[in-house]
């Protein structure tokens, strides 16, 4: 009788506990899938603040979600985010994002400042920033098709010393104007 | 009271059990359905996510969206509105033109008035519709029958505003009729209701409404919880810091009867209250589908799900998503708000898909973000990460913005890209 008893148990149980007890870990779409709320569907952002993930390598991801999970990318909810996820999980996001296509935007720019802001990326810029900023070496992020309001607040963020320019990157800054930059802005949001 | 709410507190009495659920099958067939379909019930912040995900993951499959309206509009920034921080509501408005024509999700407009789980058909006004699944996401209902006295007329004359749209523009249009030196009430429900931060939200909006156009008056919060239930060092700031003057905090109260004609309501412990602008947020519910289809559970408030495929644990191939679902939890459940509904959404629909295609299920991983303003340029959030663990959803990280508002303005900013990215998710 108890073995019965106990027979009939476990299978209720294990029926209880079907859909939890049989499923995989969260795939790379299940875990960025929630990003798109804000950063819209498969990373496509329509938030004028916020940058569009799509196409941005797996590298440029990982080293972000790091980032802001120690602290050293200054943020306001994402180092709040990251400090949910482990390390695999980042990679995981990264691999999803890193295989959408680039996002493409239309937004209002200046033509004068697009085409300035062409020739310095040629110039000064091209070595990380490939293909117009279509893509990034290493953990270098998408540049191309950003909103113009997330480029300029991270600019003003990378200036004022609250978030911290890569080495290579400051070398390449340092001579360049506040007009120069706001041409580069410029460029890469006109970018398709 | 209206025949309609009538015959709907017969059904709660009758348990809302298997003989309380009406007759389906009559009535003609709307669609008569070929291949595989999921039916999805409600095109708000959840509903429209697992109409066009199931699309996205596999296009194979039918979707068909049953909505009341052609438009949605968001209740999340809605205070903005009420508060006469936006002109009008424009920027809340969706329709679902994009989201049919990209997707290819057919759009029904109508109203389902019965789920037969038995024989997977719903019932609209217009006909039946036959599913092989069913996702619910029926939002919010109100447990009007705590307040006594509570009419048809009372939502008119004391407006919850807590579904945007009319309602919003009921509290707008009364505050700015209010003259200067009036007195604004607001009453919010107990714990568990949709947008834990929202009517701490309106108190601050409305606060700042007043001390800008009609310094003379006053606001009074009062919650029916025990205390502060979210964002508690924020809102609490921000009242001490911006509107000492004119605000009061008032926890443990709540409204047990209300008389339009006197503009007064009666409060437990206090003598009656009498406001000229009475924001009257009652308790809550799963939407009154969820109560007539029997989804809801013993306590006949919320439907009580499987956390990784949210199908029902009370009818198989019905999934319900958003304020309405109870979801088994570890901790802190995920709020009743939109993003949790987005995320929510997602994750039904890629198991749904997954049980359709007879494929491994994946677990449960969600987000919730939150964006409450505390005046016309400062914003405080909070941000949430949520996983599966031991067959229950729990938070792996919490926390809310840092209590000296230095990121206000930045994620005032931030909060309307949220709007923006999350609207246009669903709507295109």
């Amino acid at each position: 009788m108890n073995l019965r008893w106990s027979g009939w148990a476990l299978t209720a149980g294990a029926l209880a506990m079907s859909s939890a007890a049989f499923a995989a870990p969260p795939t790379p779409a299940m875990l960025a899938n929630a990003c798109g709320g804000c950063h819209g569907t498969n990373g496509g952002s329509a938030g004028l603040m916020m940058p569009s993930l799509a196409a941005h390598s797996k590298e440029a991801i990982v080293d972000a979600m790091k980032k802001f999970k120690s602290g050293e990318r200054p943020s306001t909810v994402m180092g709040r985010l990251a400090k949910g996820y482990t390390d695999a999980e980042f990679e995981a996001m990264g691999e999803f994002f890193a295989k959408q296509k680039l996002h493409v935007t239309n937004q209002n720019v200046d033509k004068a400042k697009v085409a300035k802001g062409a020739v310095l990326q040629e110039k000064h810029c091209n070595r990380c920033h490939n293909e117009e900023g279509r893509e990034g070496k290493d953990e270098t992020p998408v540049m191309a098709s950003q909103w113009l309001p997330y480029l300029q607040l991270q600019m003003e963020m990378y200036l004022s010393g609250k978030r911290k320019m890569p080495e290579k990157m400051a070398e390449k800054v340092k001579p360049l104007s506040k007009e120069d930059l706001d041409a580069l802005m410029h460029f890469y949001a006109s970018v398709k | 009271m209206t025949l309609e709410r009538r015959s709907f507190l017969k059904l709660l009495a009758a348990g809302a059990g298997a003989a309380g659920l009406p007759m389906i099958g009559h009535a003609n067939t709307l669609m008569p359905k070929k291949g595989r379909r999921v039916v999805v019930v409600g095109g708000g912040y959840g509903g429209a996510i697992a109409a066009k995900y199931v699309r996205m993951l596999d296009p194979s499959i039918e979707v068909v969206l049953i909505e009341r309206n052609k438009q949605f509009i968001s209740c999340p920034f809605s205070n903005f509105y009420i508060a006469g921080l936006m002109n009008d509501m424009s920027t809340l408005t969706i329709s679902y033109d994009k989201l049919a024509a990209n997707h290819g999700v057919k759009m029904v407009y109508d109203e389902v008035t019965a789920i037969d789980p038995a024989a997977k058909t719903v019932a609209t006004k217009g006909g039946t519709l036959a599913y092989d699944h069913l996702i619910v996401a029926p939002g919010i209902d109100f447990r009007t029958e705590e307040i006594e006295g509570y009419d048809a007329n009372t939502a008119k004359a004391f407006p919850h505003a807590w579904k945007a749209g009319e309602q919003s523009t009921l509290l707008r249009q009364q505050l700015q009729a209010m003259p200067d030196g009036g007195k604004v009430l607001i009453s919010m429900p107990v714990t568990p209701y949709r947008c834990p931060p929202g009517p701490y939200e309106r108190s601050c909006l409305i606060a700042h409404y007043l001390k800008k156009h009609k310094p003379k008056s006053k606001l009074i919060l009062l919650d029916a919880n025990p205390d502060v239930v979210s964002k508690k060092p924020l809102f609490t700031k921000a009242w001490s810091e911006l509107y000492k003057d004119n605000f009061e905090y008032i926890g443990a109260k709540k409204v047990t009867k209300v008389n339009v004609k006197e503009k007064l309501v009666s409060i437990e412990g206090v003598e009656d209250f009498k406001a000229d602008v009475i924001n009257l947020i009652p308790a809550q519910r799963a939407g009154d589908i969820a109560v007539k289809g029997d989804l809801v559970g013993e306590d006949k408030r919320w439907c009580p799900i499987q956390p990784v495929t949210f199908e029902s644990t009370k009818h198989k191939f019905v999934h319900i998503v958003g304020d309405a679902c109870a979801i088994p939890s570890d901790g802190p459940p995920m709020p009743k708000s939109g993003y949790s509904a987005n995320s929510q959404a997602k994750v039904c629909a890629m198991n749904v898909v997954n049980m359709m295609n007879g494929k491994e299920l994946v677990d449960f991983s969600g987000i919730n973000v939150c964006y409450s303003a505390i005046d016309d340029h400062r914003s405080v959030s909070i941000a949430q990460v949520f996983k599966l663990e031991g067959g229950k959803v729990k938070s792996s990280a919490t926390a809310i913005s840092p209590a000296d508002f230095s990121l206000g303005k930045e994620e005032h900013a931030y909060g309307e890209s949220w709007l923006r990215n999350i609207l246009t998710e669903m709507s295109t």
